[in-house]
């Protein structure tokens, strides 16, 4: 690898044939150009779809009942499974230390509400002050629930932007009394959803005030959990895809449910359906590296075919060299030093283009599915080992075929 | 220096079986000047490529300097040849895009030495064969008769025991020849051996001894008084 003679004589053949090499050199070239971009593609497309997941408050998990489809401990199926204050409790006593934000709903549905002359039927959910956050709402006006509602069971609401313009028109509904079925209940703040109108057609109230005054007793109709922040996206995914399975467990041996019944209970877990997102993403790189590798073969199968044509060429002179006392390995070395060289020289120059390019056109990138295009350092070092099997891999047959020169025959072709 | 017994080469094409080699016997001495001459297909080249390690034979024996040459892998051939032979072609097979004193300088990198002793050994032969002031030149620089002088001082360059010319002067015009077998016999005047296969008679007599190859077998094996090239230049 060393040896002086050898490179002199590799600098020798190629500038003796300076387009031969130019053009072997850039199907290599282009072939790691085209992989680093991929790659870089994928890694930018991964990036945004995380960058779009983070904004949400997405790692939210919400749990609803259903109704059982298997027999269990002696319960028949078709069970409808109800939750209640008791479950909710206990979830936050046995994982109280990873959990965030949390909250339990008891809905009531097709309620009339009313506020002099008008009236409307709407939902209203009791639930906590933590709500707010887990479902992203945005207060318009008035303040939300806080503890000291739910601790007094008062009788506050927050409505959504389309009861206050359905029920209030252009007045300001703060500090007014709205009935709920002979109920009243004092607006405290309006609140705006990203999710849309239909969102905004809820009235909220504190849980312990819903169950008081719509009969639910302890029932509980739906849970939303966040877990404890995480330093990266990966770590959040692995830890809430566990909680998920942990939740669901205990749920179903609380609740009297087989544990293999997937219709009593059901667990959304936010983070889940990102990480879908994200295997598919992962299909989408491998893919890339497919094409990619692909690509690099094209090339590798074009420094081999013109190797075999050097080999062709300088049958004679391998023919000479042999007559002279080279011994094959040294033919090998030569054939496979030069492949190796001009594989290694013209893959180093496409993958530093290709970085040039991602380091400096990348960041102007700004779509809302590829953010940050980047290949990290251990991408770029295995493409350059691949680049060195390549070369050699390139060189391999020819120099076989040409270390197998038989002297006699070498010299006697003309 | 050489000794061969009962060589014996066939060639197959297709079905046919081409012997050409019908049971050779022939030793040549150290020092020996030999021309082995023969019509075209006589086997004479065949015998040489055999002498060379070039070519394998079928049958019989062939010892070259108390080594028996017998099944030999690539790599000892290739050994052997680096340090028994020297070989002298037709068509001078000098490497075209090296200069006289790379070209010279070939077999000694092969033999492992070092690039400053090659350059100096590889001149000191140039100046031998009278072209040291060509040693940059490339071979297609050089005239018939200097191109086959560089590969005069290349086989001699890797000091070796033999010699082996294959129609060293059959490309070249007669002048130029009688200068090229000067140089071989003053090369063999300091002891070398030297096989010369050739099928001019004139240059046969400028040998020492004169082997006739017919049909594969040898029908006369004569020393000759060799006439100087030089008298006839």
């Amino acid at each position: 690898m060393f040896d002086l003679d050898r490179w002199d004589e590799i600098f020798e053949t190629i500038r003796k044939n300076k387009l031969r090499t130019f053009l072997t050199g850039l199907s290599v070239a282009s072939g790691i150009f085209i992989l680093v971009v991929l790659l870089g593609i994928g890694e930018g497309m991964r990036n945004g779809i995380a960058r779009e997941f983070e904004q949400d408050a997405s790692n939210l998990i919400y749990v609803w009942p259903g109704v059982t489809s298997k027999e269990y401990k002696g319960l028949n199926p078709g069970r409808r499974i109800q939750m209640k204050n008791d479950d909710y409790n206990q979830i936050l006593l046995l994982f109280g230390d990873k959990l965030d934000k949390t909250a339990s709903t008891f809905q009531n549905w097709g309620m009339v509400l009313s506020y002099g002359k008008e009236s409307g039927s709407y939902d209203v959910r009791g639930t906590f002050p933590a709500y707010q956050e887990l479902e992203s709402i945005t207060l318009s006006a008035g303040r939300f629930l806080d503890i000291n509602d739910i601790d007094n069971s008062e009788k506050n609401m927050v409505i959504g932007q389309r009861i206050k313009l359905d029920l209030f028109k252009d007045e300001d509904p703060i500090g007014k009394i709205v009935q709920v079925s002979g109920v009243n209940f004092k607006v405290v703040g309006v609140y705006t959803d990203k999710g849309g109108e239909r969102e905004e057609t809820r009235a909220v109230i504190p849980i312990t005030t819903a169950q008081k005054a719509f009969g639910g007793g302890n029932n509980v109709d739906r849970l939303y959990l966040t877990l404890n922040p995480e330093e990266n996206f990966d770590k959040a995914v692995v830890q809430s895809t566990q909680f998920s399975g942990e939740l669901e467990e205990f749920l179903k041996s609380r609740l009297l449910i087989a544990p293999d019944d997937n219709s009593a209970i059901h667990i959304n877990n936010s983070l889940e359906n990102a990480k879908r997102f994200f295997t598919l993403m992962d299909m989408i790189r491998l893919f890339f590296w497919g094409v990619g590798i692909c690509t690099i073969i094209a090339g590798v199968v074009g420094v081999s075919n013109i190797m075999l044509i050097i080999v062709k060429e300088r049958t004679r002179e391998i023919g000479i060299r042999k007559a002279l006392g080279a011994q094959p390995l040294s033919i090998i070395g030569m054939i496979l030093h030069e492949s190796i060289f001009v594989t290694a020289i013209a893959g180093f120059l496409g993958l530093i283009f290709s970085l040039t390019l991602l380091e400096f056109v990348g960041p102007m990138i700004e779509t809302q599915y590829i953010y940050n295009p980047t290949v990290n350092f251990t991408v770029a070092i295995n493409t350059v080992i691949i680049l060195v099997i390549a070369g050699a891999i390139a060189g391999f047959f020819p120099a076989w075929r040409a270390a197998r020169i038989k002297p006699i025959i070498a010299l006697r072709d003309e | 220096m050489i000794e061969i017994s009962n060589l014996h080469k066939s060639y197959k094409t297709g079905a046919n079986s081409l012997h050409v080699l019908k049971g050779i016997n022939f030793s040549v001495a150290e020092g020996e000047l030999v021309s082995i001459m023969g019509s075209s297909g006589s086997g004479k080249s065949t015998l040489l490529n055999i002498l060379g390690m070039l070519d394998e034979a079928d049958e019989g024996s062939y010892v070259l300097d108390g080594v028996p040459i017998k099944n030999l892998n690539e790599k000892q051939a290739a050994k052997y040849r680096n340090k028994f032979l020297g070989f002298i072609f037709q068509s001078f097979n000098l490497i075209g895009y090296k200069s006289a004193l790379d070209n010279v300088a070939l077999p000694l990198y092969y033999q492992g030495l070092a690039r400053g002793e090659r350059i100096d050994r590889a001149m000191s032969y140039l100046e031998k064969v009278g072209l040291a002031n060509w040693a940059d030149h490339l071979p297609n620089e050089l005239s018939g008769g200097q191109k086959q002088r560089v590969a005069i001082a290349r086989a001699l360059a890797s000091d070796p025991k033999v010699l082996l010319a294959d129609e060293p002067t059959g490309a070249l015009d007669t002048k130029t020849s009688y200068e090229v077998m000067d140089l071989i016999q003053e090369i063999n005047d300091e002891g070398r051996t030297i096989l010369v296969v050739t099928h001019e008679h004139d240059i046969a007599q400028m040998t020492k001894r004169i082997v006739n190859l017919k049909d594969g077998v040898i029908i006369e094996d004569t020393v000759v008084s060799q006439v100087r090239a030089l008298e006839n230049v």
